[in-house]
């Protein structure tokens, strides 16, 4: 037996497991075949050109960098693929067969790939050579925009005879989708980080893993057994005895807790004294859905967009926004989603949007004050959800609203794609909910004026206490001051559920808190009307909720507000909840 | 509407499917006339680099050009002088 080797990686998502290693080649590529509708084609074939242009300014942007950096020659590669991407016989071959055959177009795209590459791969000539490894490259790029690599834990997935855990480079966030835990039990990646797409799904489909894990696929060889420990970021490469053991007791221990919660998952969040309120699920992409309702949520109440702007070197298309949603909405309906709003700035860039470096990027221009001075972003990505509207139900809200003009200036701009769409003859829902998500103290301390202008509200939790208490939870000096319980945040919460309610609107909140099992039983006696958070953490909350009358929560929440510290608060509210819980 | 065929043979020493295929396709396109390529029985469309590498023309086989539209001569004067010419001027 091999040395034990113990690494330490990037927790992504929690849990442990234990298993043989399988290693994930980088070039695997498998492309589902599907076939379309008629009324499909039209859309498939948008989608081809919107993916071609998109490839075209991927390529142009690479040329222009490479060229500033090695010089023109080391360029010219990129005119052989530009030439490859704007072929005329390609496009229409792919565009006829698409129309003839009724297939998805990335799986025509690739067999018409294929049939050139087999002809040119016969010919002996350097040159033609040369242009079979562009004509690859070029289609790779092009597939990848399709469909997102989601080729190879597919193959792999249906040749698997056992429960492995996946070694890779890297994992694209359509390829972890397609895990199962039935087959894949755990994952370790070379790159990535805590907020990278596949840690997301990783978490939502509860696969413990490990990423950011340097030299992993060289570490590690198939079949070697390994302890992959999500909630430590540490992987055992071939464990000894005592490592195996204690392991396996922690095991054992995470499996009894969820069971508990896992139970109550299906049931509806009813308290026993028949008070009801909905749990909804956060999500960043489109392939957390099946997670978000394996765990019971009505719905999804936060959809962040801001995915579809990072990590990419140009902008996001109105089509492809417009898929994303379109299937959110057709998977979740007959629930609701609701759709935020770009929300870039903060913590959170894109480099092609050219948003300056500030001194206060948390007070800078960020969320919606950059969609309101870039409408032609904005409007991008309102007509993307305004068309998808009809495939469901779907609702939007804006982040970071300080205030009645800025909501004013937002609803402008979504009446004028409004007007743009009727006059181009583009269905939409008219009777869209348009939100307001309550994270600045301003918004909080004019709920009531708001609430006349909107209609719903969402309440951001984590903005709301950094805001209110001035404190920047990344900065460990100041950390300790930022609490969830403190007075002043508690009372904001309640002024805002106070003046929804005063004025008929329902009030949500999307942030950490809504979560939090010991703050739940504040905001269920505060008259909170939609909880949503992690997929992961539903099923608890649901128990929660299940176990305690409303007018226990109500005398909780009342006594809560006159407790004088945010600690004492915090003491008082995890007593009752291990009354509760017992 | 103008419409031109010619035969002519391939004299370049890369025949037409090394750079000058590229040349060729990025010459073609500038024009608006329709142009194919055609050599023994198969004939592809003179705009597209796919078409082109598939006619695998060398040096020394003939192939017939057709041009079809306004600018038809000019971009069959062009284009002939691309083949035909010995030491095309392509930069590596």
């Amino acid at each position: 037996m091999s040395q034990m080797l113990k690494i330490e990686g990037i927790a992504a998502a929690p849990g442990i497991v234990i298993g043989p290693a399988y290693k994930l080649g980088r070039e695997e590529w498998i492309i589902p075949k599907q076939e379309i509708s008629e009324a499909d084609v039209p859309l498939q074939i948008q989608l081809f050109e919107e993916v071609l242009i998109q490839t075209r300014h991927e390529i142009l942007d690479l040329q222009k960098r490479i060229s500033e950096d090695m010089g023109k020659d080391s360029a010219q590669i990129f005119e052989a693929h530009l030439l490859v991407l704007e072929d005329r016989m390609l496009i229409e071959e792919v565009i006829s067969r698409l129309k003839k055959e009724h297939l998805n177009v990335a799986y025509i795209f690739q067999e018409v790939l294929k049939k050139y590459i087999e002809v040119f791969s016969k010919i002996e000539d350097d040159y033609i050579r040369e242009r079979v490894v562009d004509i690859a490259d070029v289609g790779k790029r092009v597939l990848r925009h399709l469909l997102g690599k989601e080729g190879r834990v597919g193959k792999l997935l249906a040749n698997l005879d056992k429960k492995v855990i996946l070694v890779a480079h890297d994992l694209s966030p359509s390829e972890t989708a397609v895990m199962h835990k039935e087959n894949v039990s755990g994952f370790v990646t070379e790159v990535g980080g805590k907020t990278s797409h596949t840690a997301i799904m990783a978490k939502s489909l509860e696969i413990p893993a490990v990423v950011g894990l340097r030299h992993a696929t060289e570490k590690i060889s198939n079949d070697d057994l390994l302890i992959v420990d999500g909630s430590l970021g540490i992987v055992i490469i071939n464990p000894d005895e005592a490592a195996l053991n204690s392991y396996h007791r922690e095991e054992d221990k995470l499996k009894d807790v969820t069971q508990k919660f896992l139970q109550v998952k299906d049931l509806p969040a009813l308290t026993p004294d028949n008070y009801r309120v909905s749990i909804l699920a956060n999500i960043e992409l489109p392939e957390e859905i099946p997670s978000v309702k394996l765990h019971g949520a009505e719905g999804v109440g936060l959809y962040r967009t801001e995915y579809f702007y990072m990590n990419r070197e140009d902008l996001p298309l109105e089509e492809e926004q417009f898929q994303a949603y379109k299937s959110v909405a057709e998977a979740v309906s007959p629930y609701s989603v609701t759709i935020r709003t770009l929300d870039l700035g903060g913590d959170k860039f894109v480099s092609q949007l050219e948003i300056p470096h500030e001194m206060s990027p948390f007070l800078g221009w960020r969320a919606i004050r950059f969609c309101l001075a870039r409408p032609d972003v904005f409007k991008v990505q309102l007509r993307a959800i305004l068309r998808a509207s009809v495939c469901g139900k779907l609702k939007l809200m804006y982040p970071m609203i300080s205030g009645i003009e800025e909501l004013q200036q937002a609803n402008e701009i979504l009446e004028q794609c409004k007007q743009e769409l009727t006059k181009e003859g583009i269905p939409f829902d008219k009777d869209l909910d348009v939100g307001v998500m309550i994270e600045l103290p301003s918004a909080a301390m004019t709920a009531d004026l708001l609430a006349k202008k909107a209609d719903f509200f969402s309440i951001g939790t984590n903005d709301l206490i950094q805001y209110s208490l001035a404190v920047d939870r990344a900065n460990e000096k100041v950390a300790y001051l930022y609490e969830p319980t403190h007075p002043a945040v508690l009372r904001m919460i309640k002024n805002v559920i106070e003046a929804g309610h005063s004025n008929n609107i329902k009030v949500a909140m999307c942030g950490e808190m809504a979560g939090d099992a010991t703050m739940v039983l504040i905001l269920l006696g505060l008259g909170l009307d939609e909880f949503s958070m992690p997929s992961l953490a539903i099923p608890q909350i649901k128990y929660i909720i299940r176990s305690i009358p409303v007018d226990e929560a109500r005398r909780i929440a009342h006594e809560a507000l006159t407790l004088s510290t945010g600690k004492g608060v915090e003491v008082f509210i995890q007593n009752k909840l291990r009354e509760i819980l017992k | 509407m103008k419409k031109l065929r010619k035969e002519i043979v391939v004299k370049n020493k890369l025949g037409l499917h090394a750079r000058p295929a590229a040349l060729f396709v990025q010459t073609a396109n500038k024009f608006d006339s329709r142009i194919s390529v055609q050599k023994d029985n198969e004939k592809v469309n003179g705009k597209s680099i796919m078409g082109i590498l598939m006619l695998g023309a060398e040096c020394g086989s003939t192939v017939i050009i057709e041009i079809e539209g306004k600018d038809a001569e000019k971009a069959m004067s062009e284009l002939e002088r691309l083949i035909t010419e010995n030491e095309p001027d392509v930069k590596d």
